[in-house]
């Protein structure tokens, strides 16, 4: 099944074109493909293509944490050719030494397939941050419950491509291939621990209800098609700019059934009830990554989907929106606090914490992308964490995950359970943690765009599901010397931390309190990473930022002139 | 409004004549400390209580420094400075004290040390001494923030730490109560942070239209929303200093967290954490939201009352000590309440004036109470009794805090609350005199506790009551000269919050077209009223209405 994504990756660019090119130009040409711009993409394909490859021609000879390594280089390269994007995006002239070259600013490429602008690029960073957290997570992980090999890091490198795809996606199609890519890949990872029945289950009911979610987005997009006559997001946007089909029952019901889909993706309620059973039941490092990655790749899928080609049908989406985020911060919260199990009660934190990106990116404003991303970036940090910590916490068989066997944890594992506290506080949006910020920012984009009872909701909801995370850290913490409770419960023990998972630990640490103290620089960097669609692959350096934005939510145009760095 | 504005620039100029950031220091002293504790090792506690220490007494001491430095008579902030924190929505971590907050700067400054001196951890001294020094950054940042950010930040942070506090080493059922407490607080600032986020998008103050945090720009722009939007932005922050403070209906977490928190944690909880609200009231809903303040007194003030009447009934009924204690802080707190709502220059400084002497007062009650815990394991009124004769200078002492408790004149706790109920009969004379009753039912609980526990035979455990050794002595000498000295000479604390509270005053009246503070400067209030008979016999059914009032006086005249 992963060589299939694999392919199926690699055709996404080519497929794609062809079609896309040919409706708005009368002759049919071969577009002219911007291989930079794809060049994250190819590096994450390629990298899990070459690693099954060479692992099934010598297998034995890696040596240990021989995959992790290389994944970790893998996502770090395609991180590395994302950069000179952003570069050109906000028209650097050159990045250190390099000479960027024009265009400048946002453009598309391959025939309009794709787009370029600081939204995906951000995005593509991120999945490539998420991507090299699961990798160290996993190396210790796998090798102690005896199922290491390449498949795991093969099955994350695809799923981040397609995660990328997803982010670039300028087209209902393109993104519907990389939703697909993302998903398989994501289904077999959660089933990938042979030993634990559980696993087995998750990876089932993940893929059978995953199944049918995405056959209600591609119903979606069959309905815009319908309705509109493209699946190209520039396409349709310009021609509702046109004309504004007022009742336009097909149209609606295609965007629903996309709202469907993605909403699945991201876990909203009421098409959550998947997340609980799939993290509980996925390995604890897929957990992580399902959290952080997949997570802002179905945000991106949103964004460009909703934001951008359906900006002039926010009145339509925003309400819908309303609801999910408000019930999501609310059941994520509510049901949250009932859980005795580690892994299950932060899947639920993990729906409230969607509710609380649904309550920025409803905004349908500059502010609330800025939100949204701020968050995804700083809850893929604090999220990872957690899990991370679970995945250590949950010794050989990755079963320990109940409340009471992190009792006595502080006394066993002091360094662990001060981490855990960090972000369980950070989750709960403790001041002088990353996940503040996030929420101020999140809240902030709600009330300017008068959406206060939802920030009420969803602060209302945040003070519940502290009640998640204080349990946690009772349990932790105080719950040692209740005499008979204690002796009798299983206790903690101590825990030796491998390199890999410690390094990973650390680097979220140090995320949730730097971007907690001084949020500054991610902020402007979130504020700078604005998701435009542009009309066609620029021909000319002259028309390099031909943005044409989202002109309907009147954002800030970016700006033109190159200016050195 | 520009007598303030032009006031805080004075002030400005006046803290550069300094050249010292004072209060940067404040809040760092205590950071940096909290950080040297985390990384001595565990094992070497003694270290960690002498860092802890020496931390607490250098915020005291710079506290002492800043109030040498204080210019009397300026209404307006001084020693400002800030720091950009969050450049796109301009939050700024900026610092500035002025009248109102410098009392309880310094109230802070010095209850820290003491706590910290009264007592020792029973195990793990490392996080009890880092949890304590880290709450001191929050109770500091809290007073001196101008940022509507910042104050949030520090006022969230000091949930934290004292959950910690209460939860590890407290006693009995600690995690219940210290899980009630945080969730309470947690539940009234989440509503807080909505309302900070409205009310600064919805006044836009910064240079230009642009939105900003700044305490002092929202405050003076006159775009404050009012209404509707204005009155839900205004009990979104009154929630939140409602339950911190905790003003009656929302109170319940407080007598949990008080009897089961560590002694050190129960002098900070009553001598400085309880402060925030009422600080909070003063600061933001009364400064942010003159025109609701004026609007919705009477209901705070009515909440208030029943705060001082209900907190005195409950803690007569208490059969433990720390709990009469912990119900005597909600009547205190209701005397506060009451002060600031009478919006009027007396009875605001009364109000100051009580959270200051509370603070004192309380904090020293919780020593004692600490001691008395350390040598008898219990706060059961039942299982004490005739300690007087084992320890009469712990019987003394204890006598001397109770009675500036209660309000005896010539002790502390006297001036504020009778500027409180001066102020307050000049503006809601009914309030005033129920309020009044308060007082007295103060001097029934405490000295029927004090009879209890030190008047008869002792029994065998009670008779082995050791007397207090010198060290705790010593640390109650400090607490002693402040309630004696505060009691009879309170002139140079109004001197310096005077100006403060005035500006203020005015800032409410010029938000409220017509309306003028009642004050017997203006000659409106001391004339006598005529009150229908029929409203008198509705209202108390009690007493007629000069009675009740000269009940008041006469009360407080003694």
């Amino acid at each position: 099944m992963s060589s299939l994504a694999a392919v199926l990756a690699q055709a996404a660019p080519g497929l794609t074109a062809g079609p896309a090119a040919a409706a708005p130009t009368p002759t049919i040409t071969v577009p002219d493909i911007e291989w930079t711009a794809l060049l994250p993409i190819l590096v994450l394909g390629l990298g899990a293509v070459l690693l099954l490859t060479l692992t099934s021609l010598a297998r034995g000879t890696v040596t240990r944490s021989g995959y992790a390594i290389y994944t970790v280089l893998v996502a770090t390269g395609a991180m590395a050719t994302a950069a000179p994007l952003w570069g050109r995006v906000h028209a650097w002239d050159h990045l250190g030494k390099w000479e960027l070259s024009p265009p400048y600013g946002p453009f598309s490429a391959v025939a309009g397939a794709i787009g370029v602008d600081g939204f995906s690029v951000f995005i593509t960073l991120l999945i490539g941050v998420a991507v090299i957290l699961g990798a160290l997570l996993a190396d210790d992980y796998l090798r102690r419950e005896g199922i290491d090999g390449p498949e795991y890091y093969v099955l994350l490198l695809l799923s981040a491509t397609g995660g990328v795809i997803m982010a670039m996606a300028n087209d209902l199609i393109v993104l519907f291939l990389g939703l697909e890519t993302l998903s398989i890949a994501v289904y077999v990872l959660a089933a990938i621990h042979l030993k634990r029945v559980q696993s087995q289950e998750a990876g089932l009911k993940y893929f059978v209800l995953g199944g049918f979610s995405s056959a209600f987005f591609l119903y979606g997009v069959a309905m815009v098609y319908g309705a509109t006559g493209s699946t190209n997001l520039v396409q349709i946007k310009d021609l509702l700019a046109v004309k504004v089909p007022t009742h336009n029952a097909l149209l609606l019901i295609g965007l629903g059934l996309m709202l469907v889909g993605l909403g699945f993706k991201v876990a909203a309620v009421p098409f959550h009830s998947w997340s609980p059973d799939v993290y509980d039941g996925a390995p604890s490092p897929v957990a992580a990554f399902m959290a952080s990655g997949v997570k802002a790749a179905g945000f991106a899928g949103l964004t460009r989907a909703f934001l951008l080609g359906f900006g002039q049908f926010a009145s339509d989406w925003q309400p819908v929106l309303y609801f999910l985020a408000a019930a999501s911060m609310l059941v994520g919260a509510i049901v949250g606090i009932t859980q005795t199990n580690v892994k299950r009660a932060l899947a639920y934190s993990s729906i409230n914490h969607a509710g609380f990106m649904l309550m920025a990116l409803q905004a349908a404003s500059p502010k609330g992308v800025t939100g949204l991303l701020f968050y995804l970036a700083t809850y893929t940090f604090m999220t990872v964490g957690s899990f991370g910590i679970a995945t250590l916490a949950g010794r050989t068989g990755d079963g320990h995950h109940d409340l009471a066997d992190y009792r006595g944890f502080s006394r066993t594992n002091p360094a662990l359970a001060g981490l855990f506290v960090l972000f369980l506080l950070g989750q709960s949006g403790f001041p002088l943690t990353s996940g503040f910020v996030a929420k101020f920012g999140s809240i902030a984009a709600a009330v300017d765009a008068g959406s206060w009872h939802l920030a009420v909701i969803g602060m209302v909801s945040a003070a519940i599901s502290a009640f998640i995370y204080l349990r946690i850290i009772v349990a932790m913490y105080m719950a040692e010397s209740d005499t008979e409770a204690a002796e009798k419960a299983p206790k903690a023990a101590r825990i030796k931390v491998p390199f890999g998972a410690g390094l990973a630990l650390v680097a979220c640490a140090l995320a949730t309190i730097g971007f907690g103290i001084l949020p500054n620089g991610l902020n402007r960097v979130a504020g700078e990473a604005e998701p435009v669609l542009v009309k066609e692959p620029v021909p000319a350096a002259a028309s390099g930022a031909d943005g044409a934005g989202l002109t309907g939510l009147d954002l800030t145009t970016i700006p033109t002139t190159p200016t050195t760095r | 409004m520009s007598a303030l504005l032009l006031a805080s620039e004075a002030a400005g100029h006046a803290a550069e004549s300094l050249g010292f950031p004072l209060l940067p220091a404040l809040v760092l002293i205590p950071l940096v400390g909290a950080l040297v504790i985390l990384c001595i090792p565990a094992e070497r506690d003694d270290t960690i209580r002498l860092v802890a220490v020496l931390t607490a007494i250098a915020a005291g001491a710079t506290s002492i420094v800043l109030l040498t430095q204080f210019a009397t008579g300026e209404p307006g902030f001084q020693f400002q400075s800030s720091a950009t924190w969050i450049e796109s929505l301009d939050i700024k971590l900026a610092l500035g004290v002025d009248g109102i907050s410098l009392f309880l700067v310094v109230l802070t400054g010095i209850l820290f040390p003491i706590s910290l001196l009264a007592t020792k951890p029973d195990h793990n001294p490392k996080g009890y001494y880092f949890w304590l020094t880290a709450l001191e950054v929050g109770c500091l940042g809290v007073f001196l923030a101008l940022d509507l950010f910042a104050f949030f930040v520090f006022f969230e942070l000091t949930l934290v730490p004292l959950y910690m506090l209460i939860g590890k080493w407290g006693h009995g059922r600690r995690v219940y109560a210290a899980t009630k407490f945080f969730l309470f607080t947690m539940v009234g600032s989440v509503l807080m942070l909505v309302s900070i986020v409205a009310v600064a998008f919805a006044a836009k103050a910064g240079d230009g239209g642009t939105v900003t945090f700044d305490l002092v720009k929202i405050a003076t722009s006159g775009r404050v929303p009012t209404g509707w939007a204005g009155a839900l932005m205004f009990f979104g922050f009154v929630v939140a200093f409602a339950v911190k403070t905790p003003v009656f209906p929302f109170h319940t977490w407080l007598p949990d967290a008080h009897t089961e928190a560590p002694t050190a944690g129960s002098v900070d909880l009553a001598g400085v954490l309880l402060k925030l609200g009422t600080y909070g009231f003063l600061r933001f809903a009364l400064y942010l939201f003159p025109v609701q303040a004026h609007d919705f007194a009477p209901v705070l003030l009515t909440l208030g009352v029943a705060g001082i009447i209900y907190g005195g009934a409950v803690a007569a009924m208490q059969k433990n000590l720390k709990r009469i204690v912990a119900y005597s802080s909600v009547a205190h707190m209701g005397f506060v309440v009451v002060g600031l709502f009478a919006l009027n220059p007396q009875a605001i400084i009364g109000a100051i004036l009580v959270m200051v002497n509370h603070g004192i007062t309380t904090g020293a009650l919780f020593v004692l109470l600490g001691f008395l815990y350390s040598r008898r394991h219990t706060y059961e009124l039942s299982e004490l009794r005739g300690i007087q004769k084992s320890a009469p200078v712990f019987a003394g002492i204890f006598t001397l805090v109770m009675l500036a408790s209660v309000g005896l004149p010539g002790l502390n706790g006297f001036p504020g609350e009778f500027l409180v109920l001066l102020g307050t009969f000049i503006a809601h004379r009914w309030w005033a005199v129920v309020a009044a009753g308060g007082v007295i039912i103060a001097a029934l609980y405490l000295l029927w506790a004090y009879q209890r526990v030190f008047h008869g035979t002792p029994d065998d455990a009670n008779a082995r009551f050791p007397d207090l050794r010198f060290s705790e002595r010593a640390v109650m000498v400090p607490l002693i000269l402040l309630i004696v000295g505060l009691g009879v000479y309170p002139k140079p604390l109004i001197d310096r919050m005077e100006p403060s509270v005035r500006a203020l005053i005015v800032h409410i009246e010029e938000a409220n077209p017509g309306w003028v503070a009642p004050t017997s400067e203006h000659g409106n209030d001391l004339s006598p009223v005529v009150v229908p008979a029929a409203a008198s016999g509705g209202h108390e059914g009690e007493a007629e209405p000069g009675a009740g009032a000269h009940t008041a006086t006469a009360e407080e005249g003694r």
